[in-house]
This record gives structure tokens, sequence and C-alpha cells, in this order.
């Protein structure tokens, strides 16, 4: 589904290079973990993904059901089915939670050629999904993630993620200032996803995350390459011995 | 020995001059309003004012006048639907008032007949030698409606005074009173199909414990240059909410004159801008707090695109007994063109030492990480950008209790936005 070949990408502005020739290959039915120490090009890979601007592809390329995305602009990677939660969710002051769903599903259904939700249909929708994170529908009232806290930020972006049923959903961080309760929650709402047909790739500092959801294969991102890969052992050992041991030398 | 500089008169002041010479006289108005007319032409003669004049600063209206066409309209000009279902419509139609519509408990009459029989007189009186609105309307004001809204009433449903062009030249008054304890809406739309020249001068009193919400919708077409003026006086504790849109037109002057005469008064002033294509659009406001315990909130937003240029001047001026008076004012503009620009003037005179006034400006561009966000969610970049511009005016529109009027707002703003986002 996901084939990354020898990706690499630099910040657009100042021109720092930081994927220095990624190669990493995702199955559908795969729930693949990218883990790594804290600069290794973890959030920048899930950037250049969905398609930030503030990122430049200067090598490489990145297949998606074998075709190339990088000419895709951001809408048309999220309504081709590549989902990003967010590490940190923007704040959109003025953007009802409400009609920021609503526009959402239905660009992306539109760009699909489906037919738009009506809206008691996409009422339903929304208050199931909402039931299941056990969020409060009040929460919805509000502008998009204004006044939410860390944890309702996460659950908002896999609220986003349930609705607009992505094929390859990339999880950055979500575990970050999630308590074990609303990790738990969190975890059951992406487990949910799992189908034969989706990818999901979970991007984590911590093992702990992996407890919950936990993945097919395992990928040690450092200094802007895939440095090791392995199953779900790897993530235990990772936990055990830290990083410095897996990259070795380099470290 | 005086120099006398004799400025070459530019086409727009020729033309005016001489359409006042032959019109003049057949004008509606008894001896008291051809006074007014002559002492208004008077202010013409002087020329338009350029940008020396400190209240014309940023719109030069002797360059971007430099014509105006004759009086003829183009054809027909047909009453708008209301902005708010069920209004009481009052249309001015090429100049001309249609004859009155009865509103219960409220009493209409046209402008003609009240500058016919001198009554209007006193409304024709200009305000220093920088009120060139007022002149060339005074000038040339031959229609209107007059509205009295009775003390204690409370008017089933808004009332909407069009003043509508297929071309030409218009030049309309209206002259609303809103008398005490009384409550009402108006929806003042100036709009048209034609390349016309157009002022228009409202003057809204507004008696003691009255409460008001004003809404001047200025939608002309592109080839449209229009002056606008409101005068508003308001009484003891009366509460008005003043809300600006102007969305059209190529040049633009829209200004607003208040008085908070009466102790207790509060204001409300909201203004959307949305400026496209080669607009130029400049709202002025000159705002006496004259009373004690006064308050005025002002907020004005603006969304900037092609290459339209847009100014707010906001003077607020604290009289010395005016004490407790509260006064806050914030321009904040969108830029979403590189072409485009805007100008924020803010100027607090006070003269009482126990009040408190603010003011402040922003300009900003829309922020790339919404943008990215919202585009990460399949929304393509048209609809994200405007949902990010609808955000940024979401705030003043929703502060209207309304829901219909809001609701209409924000139609009028998703239109803008699909043509010219």
């Amino acid at each position: 589904m996901l084939e990354i070949k020898n990706l690499h990408a630099r910040i657009a502005e100042d021109g720092t290079e930081i994927l220095r020739g990624v190669n990493l290959t995702v199955k559908a039915g795969e729930v693949a973990a990218i883990m790594g120490p804290n600069g290794s090009g973890k959030s920048t890979l899930s950037y250049v993904l969905a398609g930030r601007e503030d990122y430049e592809v200067t090598e490489g390329d990145i297949l998606y059901n074998g075709e190339s995305i990088l000419e895709m602009d951001p809408a048309e990677r999220a309504a081709a089915g590549i989902f990003l939660a967010f590490q940190y969710p923007m704040e959109i002051p003025g953007v009802a939670t409400m009609e920021f769903l609503k526009v959402a599903m239905n660009a992306q259904r539109k760009a699909r050629g489906e037919e738009e939700l009506k809206i008691p249909e996409l009422m339903k929708r929304v208050r199931a999904a909402a039931e299941s994170l056990s969020m409060d529908m009040a929460m919805l009232k509000r502008p998009l993630n204004v006044g939410f806290s860390g944890g309702e930020k996460k659950r908002a972006e896999i609220l986003q993620m349930k609705l607009l049923e992505p094929k390859l959903c990339i999880l950055d961080e979500t575990d970050s200032g999630l308590d074990i309760d609303a990790l738990k929650i969190v975890a059951d709402g992406v487990n949910a996803l799992r189908s034969p047909d989706r990818a999901i790739v979970v991007i984590t500092h911590y093992q702990r995350l992996l407890d919950y959801i936990v993945p097919d294969t395992v990928h040690v991102l450092y200094r802007g390459r895939v440095a090791t890969s392995g199953d779900k052992e790897l993530a235990v050992e990772l936990e055990k011995n830290g990083y410095a041991g897996l990259v070795g030398e380099a470290a | 020995m005086n120099v006398q500089t004799q400025i070459k008169r530019t086409a727009a002041e020729e033309a005016l001059l001489a359409a006042f010479a032959e019109r003049g006289t057949k004008l509606p108005g008894d001896a008291k309003v051809a006074e007014r007319r002559e002492e208004a032409v008077l202010l013409l003669q002087r020329g338009l004012p350029n940008r020396k004049v400190e209240a014309w600063h940023y719109t030069d209206l002797r360059r971007l006048l430099s014509a105006v066409p004759s009086f003829d309209a183009g054809g027909p000009a047909a009453p708008r639907a209301p902005l708010l279902e069920g209004s009481f419509v009052l249309p001015v139609l090429n100049g001309v008032a249609t004859p009155p519509l009865a509103i219960d408990g409220v009493a209409v009459s046209k402008v003609a007949d009240r500058l016919a029989d001198g009554s209007l007189a006193p409304l024709l009186r200009l305000e220093g030698s920088d009120d060139t609105v007022s002149a060339i309307n005074a000038a040339f004001a031959a229609d209107g409606f007059v509205v009295d809204v009775p003390a204690g009433a409370e008017v089933a449903a808004p009332i909407e005074l069009q003043n509508i062009q297929a071309g030409g030249q218009v030049h309309t008054r209206f002259a609303v009173t809103v008398g005490e304890g009384a409550k009402a809406t108006f929806v003042e739309r100036q709009a048209g199909e034609g390349d016309a020249f157009v002022s228009s001068v409202s003057h809204l009193q507004v008696e003691d414990d009255a409460e008001v919400l004003w809404l001047i919708l200025q939608e002309q077409p592109e080839g449209a240059n229009h002056l606008g003026r409101i005068s508003l006086t308001m009484g003891k504790r009366a509460k008005v909410t003043l809300f600006v849109m102007n969305s059209g037109g190529k040049l633009v002057r829209q200004e607003l004159r208040i008085v908070a005469e009466g102790e207790g008064s509060e204001l409300r002033l909201r203004g959307v801008n949305l400026l496209a294509g080669d607009t130029h659009c400049d709202v002025t406001m000159v705002l006496d707090h004259a009373a004690p315990h006064t308050v005025s909130t002002e907020t004005i937003r603006n969304v900037v695109t092609g290459r339209a240029e847009g100014a707010f001047q906001g003077q607020i001026r604290v009289a010395r007994h005016a004490q407790k008076t509260d006064a806050k004012m914030a321009c904040n503009t969108l830029l979403l063109s590189d072409e485009g620009g805007f100008s924020a003037k803010p100027e607090l005179e006070i003269f009482a030492d126990d009040v408190a006034c603010g003011h402040g400006a922003t300009v900003t561009e829309i922020e790339a990480d919404h943008l990215f966000y919202l585009m990460a969610r399949g929304i393509d970049e048209k609809t994200a950008r405007g949902l990010l511009v609808k955000a940024f005016l979401a705030e003043v529109v929703e502060e209207l209790e309304n829901e219909q009027m809001v609701d209409a707002l924000e139609a009028r703003l998703n239109t803008w936005f699909a043509e010219h986002g």
C-alpha cells in the first residue's frame, strides 16, 4: 500500500536535510510502528507523507497503491485515503467543529464521486463515533480544537479518522499527552479500524502505546533513515536497552 | 497681495457644477432648502478634496473621482428582495422614492415632499469644510424616505430602505427618528446594476431608551462610485448596533458620524469590508462621546484580495465632561493578496480624565498551519481558505443576536468568497 523509496527531504525555508534516504514498505492490513529518538525525522516523515509544503522532497519517491503522490496536494492525498493524526492538532478559532467535520467528510465523498451526506445521517455518524471515544458532543459545538485539552485534541483526531475512514492512517505521537485511560480509549479506537484493506503507521517515541496497538512490524528511524526493522519484539528490546544499543556505534 | 492659484477643475468638478447650474432650480425645495443647496455648491466650487485634506488623506477624491456620469439612468431599476424575509421594503429607484408603504404605527413620507415644504432644510446643513459627501448630496438630493417610529413602538418587522440604481447619478436621503423607548431594525441597502455615481446620506436619531439595529449593506457593482454617510445621534440610555458591510463598488467612501449625546448611551459598531478587484473602500468614523457614562465598541474586520485598497479612520473624541466613557476600537485586516493593502488610522482625542479608551490594529495573512490542517482532511485549498476567511469574520457577524440576519450575512460572505476568493 505504501512504498517509501530512498526518500530525501529538507526544510524548504533553510534547506536543512532531515530525511536522508528512507526506505519503508507497509502492506495493506499491516500495522507498522516507527520509533526513534527525538530529532530522527519521525514527524518530518509524517508531514512529508501528508504533503506539507514546508518540506521539499529532493530525491526518491512515495508510492501509494503503486502511484507516486509527490505531485498531489494535501487535500488530494487526503481524498485518496491518506490520513495524518497530528501530534499537535491546530486550534482554529471561528471554525465550528461540526461544520468542519461536515465540510471535510463531504469534500472527500465528493472527490471520490460519492453523494454528500445529509445532516441527519452525518449527525448519526458523528454521535456514534464520539460515543465510542467517550467524547462529549458539547465539545463538538466549540470551534475546532479551541480550548480542548491535549487528550481531547488527540481524541478529536481519532474521531476524525473514524469518520473519514482513510485507507492509510498515520498516527504521529498520538500517545503523547494522554493518561492511561485516554490512551486505552484512543488505542481501542485505532484497533477498531484495523482491517485487511487498511494500513496503519504508528509513530511513537515510547513503546507504551504499542502495548495497546500491537504492531506487525517495527522500524527504527535514526538520522533520517531506517536504521533497523523487526517485529514487535524489537520495540520491547528498545524499551529495555534504549536506542543507543540498537543504532549501535552510530549513536 | 494675495496670490490666487487657480487650479484647473477636473472633469468631475466641472460636470457637478454644470449639472447644478442646469438642474439646481428644478430640484424640490422651498427657499430655505435652496439656500442650503447654494451653500453646498459653494463648497464644491472650491474643488473636491485631495489627500492634503486630512479627512480625505487615504481617499484622494479629486484624483479618484475623475469623472462622473450624466444624470440619466441606463434603464429602470427594480427593488431587491429584502435581506430579511418579511421586512417592510421602502425602495428608492434611480433616485425616486416609490409610494410609501403603510407600516403599522410608523409614519413614512417622501423626502421630495419634505424638501418641498422645507421641513427637511435643517438636515441639508454641512458639517465643516471637509464634509464633501454631505455637500454633493445636499446639492442634488431629490428624494428618499422619512421614517418616524413613535415613542414606545416596537416595529414588528425590519424596515429595509433600498437605494437602487441602474446607472447615471443618484443622490438620496433617508431621515429616521426612533422615538423614546421604541425598538426597530433597519437595513440600508445600497445596490444597483449600473456604473453610477451615488451619494446617500442617512440621518438616524435615536431618542432616550430606544434600541436600534441599523445595517448598512453596500453591494454596488464594480463600476459604481459610492459616497455614503450616516449621521447618528443617540439619546440617554439609547442602545444602537450599527453594522456596516461593504462588498462592492469601485470607489467607496462610507462616513459614520456619531454623537453619543445622551448619558448612558451605548454604541456597538461592527464593520465588515470585503475588498476585491480594484475597489478602493474607505470607512471613516468620527464619534463624539459627548455625555458621561457612554460606552462604545468598534470592531472592523477587513478582507483584502486582488489589487483592492482600503482604509479605516476611526476618530473618538471624549468631551471634558464625558467622564466614565468606555470606548474600545479594533481594526483587523486579513490580506489575501500581495497587491492589495489596507490602512488603519485610529485617533483618540480625550479631554476627560476618568475614561477607558483603547484601540488596536492588526494585519495578518491566512496561517499556513491552519490551511495545511484543513487540507490534510481533504478540504480543497479554495474551500479551506474560504473557511478561514469566514472564521476571521464570523466573530463580528455572529455577535448579532438576530439569527436570521446572521444567516443572511453569512450567505453573502460565502457568495463573495466564491466569486473573489
